[in-house]
């Protein structure tokens, strides 16, 4: 049986690996646990679970492998919490509450897919949709014998099949949200160590080495602390339709700027020409060659560009394509010369990865970066720090 | 015998599940969650209600995993050497034990703290690997290998600043601290503070569930900052109302620098509850 549920949870994407089901076995060898569901829930989550960041993709794959519940459509659709604000709660008498017929699991669910679908606002109070305070079986706050309740608080009648609510780990998961924190456990990935600078650290194998031969004598030898020598260009596209990641942008930048000590940054608008610039509001006066860039910094730089690439194919494809100004070569030979000079380079795109098939100009920056495209959330970032290290 | 929580830590089950799965089984346990939910604590009071001895290595970014093996103190050696010291014969004299040595030679079961791991170099971990699945390792000196009498119950913390490699997170337990609910901070507070005025912390619990809903919030308290907060309010005396008030100038909770720890969230807070104000 155990086999059976491993192999759900691997095909749920659950990173879990043959030894910790033997671990698992171990632990019920030992009868840690009694013959209740619960306690099997929490040892097989200790054991099973690396991440705080699965632990909702664990709770999903456990509920629907011991409850018999089919992956349902709705668990991916968000309910709009408006609807279950609670509004107004109904006390129901012992009757009404027997009148109410129970309705069978799976009917239930049968019928709630179906409200999901058709349920476009709130409604409280009232006996069919999913809200408040009502008899319907969908929503909280209210009764109903065997009713799946969404968010808010028990009210203490404890029927509810399914609690949605406890999903709780939910805004772990690492697809989601991103902070400066996040990034910077991301770039540390590009982190390298190198020894430069003033000798200050006594170096003790060193020291030995050199006493030895000196026949005995002490001879202190040092060397300089190691430092973090990761050296980055950042190219980051503002404006237009950046406007909208600004926020995303600001923390990647300041991520950035605390973990690189050689870090250079740029900005360019949409696709990158023949001048880019250090200080958006200066934009217009103090444009830098971009061939004055290519020949400042040298190929052990790792290239970083940040944009959306959400513009017209021109702008990369053709000369005089610029939404500001005539460039007299096309956006992709700038990219290129940017790439053959810097041979290690990511795109990151904060848009969704989902999107990028719609617009054609992002699936041409794609091919020119070789697919070196990710997206601007902390698994893309991991994703894009790894293809960088190699 | 069994972890259950102690008189001044209230674990709930999920936690001793994991505490005792671990004990079990012999395996490391890996323990995260927000800063100040005990995750430091759990090793101490552990060990305390096992009556077992605690072996605490601290983790900084310059540690490396050799240290908690031991360490070869050359230079003492080479200074006895050119002062004549007849102890410079033997090497052992200058094998420092660490902490993982001392456990592994304890003559009964112990528990050992591996406090934040992930402040090490990403490399640390993996060094560990062998050590913390056989609970033997070599020391080259010696020519001796120190293997464990008993497996000690090793509990790691980390604060997730780093990804810990997957082979070693294979070979832990884990478990993710989560923010306690109400309920349970009731008890945690009841377990610090057993006579504490009802009302207080009635009112207590309030404020302080509400400052952790404030969006924007940089460092949302903790509840080592909301045992820290009832302290202050009981040692100077404050009454529950003045905690009820919803005056204007009172927006801000009294005390309120032991709970929130920097200025742009001080900042943060006086502008929603200028706001809240005007809207009233």
């Amino acid at each position: 049986m155990l086999v059976d549920f491993f192999l759900h949870l691997k095909a749920r994407q659950l990173p879990v690996s043959t030894n910790e089901l033997l671990a698992l076995l171990e632990a019920l060898q030992a009868r840690l646990v009694s013959a209740s569901l619960d306690d099997f829930y929490l040892l097989s989550r200790a054991i099973l679970v690396k991440d705080e960041a699965h632990y909702d993709r664990f709770d999903r794959a456990f509920g629907e492998y011991f409850k018999g519940v089919e992956s349902l459509p709705g668990f991916d659709a968000l309910i709009p919490e408006e609807w279950l604000e609670l509004a107004a709660r109904r006390h129901l008498s012992e009757e009404d509450r027997l009148k109410l017929q129970k309705l069978g699991y799976e009917k239930l669910f049968e019928q709630f897919k179906q409200r999901l679908a058709e349920q476009k606002e709130r409604h409280a109070g009232g006996s069919k949709w999913i809200g408040t305070a009502g008899t319907s079986p969908y929503g909280h706050g209210g009764y109903h014998p065997e009713g799946i309740r969404l968010g808010g608080d028990s009210v203490g009648n404890r029927t509810a099949i399914k609690v949605w609510e406890q999903r709780e780990f939910r805004n772990l998961d690492d697809s989601v949200e991103l902070g400066v924190r996040n990034i910077k456990v991301a770039l540390r990935r590009l982190r390298r160590f190198a020894r430069q600078g003033a000798a200050t650290e006594l170096d003790l194998d060193g020291t030995i080495a050199g006493t030895a031969r000196n026949g005995g004598w002490l001879d202190l030898q040092l060397r300089p602390e190691r430092h973090n020598a990761v050296k980055v260009l950042l190219f980051l596209d503002i404006g237009g339709s950046m406007d909208d990641h600004i926020q995303a942008c600001e923390e990647l930048f300041s991520a950035a700027r605390a973990e690189f000590k050689h870090l250079e940054h740029f900005y360019f608008h949409n696709c990158v020409y023949e001048g880019v610039w250090k200080d958006n509001r200066r934009r217009h006066d103090q444009r830098l060659s971009t061939w004055d860039v290519i020949h400042t910094y040298g190929p052990d730089y790792k290239l970083v560009l940040v944009g959306d690439a959400s513009m017209s194919p021109y702008e990369v494809a053709r000369p005089g394509g610029s939404v500001e100004h005539w460039n007299e070569e096309a956006g992709a030979v700038w990219l290129q010369r940017l790439l053959d000079t810097w041979s290690r380079a990511v795109w990151l795109n904060p848009l969704p990865e989902e999107h990028w098939t719609y617009a054609p100009s992002i699936r041409m920056v794609r091919e020119l970066l070789g697919e070196r495209m990710f997206p601007l959330s902390p698994e893309g970032l991991e994703r894009a720090m790894r293809s960088l290290a190699k | 015998m069994k972890f259950e929580g102690t008189d001044t830590y209230v674990a709930t089950g999920d936690l001793t599940m994991a505490v005792n799965a671990a004990r079990v089984l012999q395996r490391p346990l890996l323990i995260k969650g927000e800063p100040g939910t005990g995750k430091t604590l759990l090793a101490e009071e552990v060990a305390r209600a096992l009556n077992l001895p605690l072996f605490q290595w601290h983790i900084k970014s310059t540690t490396k995993a050799q240290q908690g093996l031991y360490e070869y103190d050359a230079v003492s050696r080479l200074r006895d050497s050119q002062l004549g010291d007849p102890r410079v014969e033997d090497i052992s004299h200058y094998i420092v034990h660490g902490v993982l040595w001392q456990a592994f030679e304890c003559d009964e079961p112990s528990v050992v703290l591996i406090d934040e791991i992930d402040k090490a170099d990403i490399e640390f971990p993996n060094d560990l690997l062998r050590e913390l699945d056989r609970m033997e390792f070599h020391c080259y000196e010696l020519h001796r290998t120190i293997k464990a009498r008993h497996r000690p119950l090793i509990i790691i913390t980390s604060n997730n600043e780093k990804e810990l490699p997957d082979a070693f997170l294979r070979r832990c337990f884990f478990h993710y601290i989560k923010f306690p609910d109400r309920a349970t901070m009731q008890r945690i507070v009841g377990v610090h503070f057993p006579d504490l005025k009802r009302e207080l912390l009635k009112e207590a619990l309030e404020v302080f569930f509400d400052l952790r809903e404030v969006p924007g919030l940089k460092k949302k308290p903790s509840t080592s900052e909301l045992i820290d907060w009832l302290k202050l309010l009981l040692a100077e005396d404050i009454p529950p109302e003045a905690l009820r008030s919803k005056e204007a100038k009172d927006a801000i909770p009294p005390l309120h620098g032991a709970l929130l720890k920097n200025e742009q969230d001080v900042h943060l807070f006086e502008r929603l509850a200028f706001m809240a104000r005007r809207k009233s």
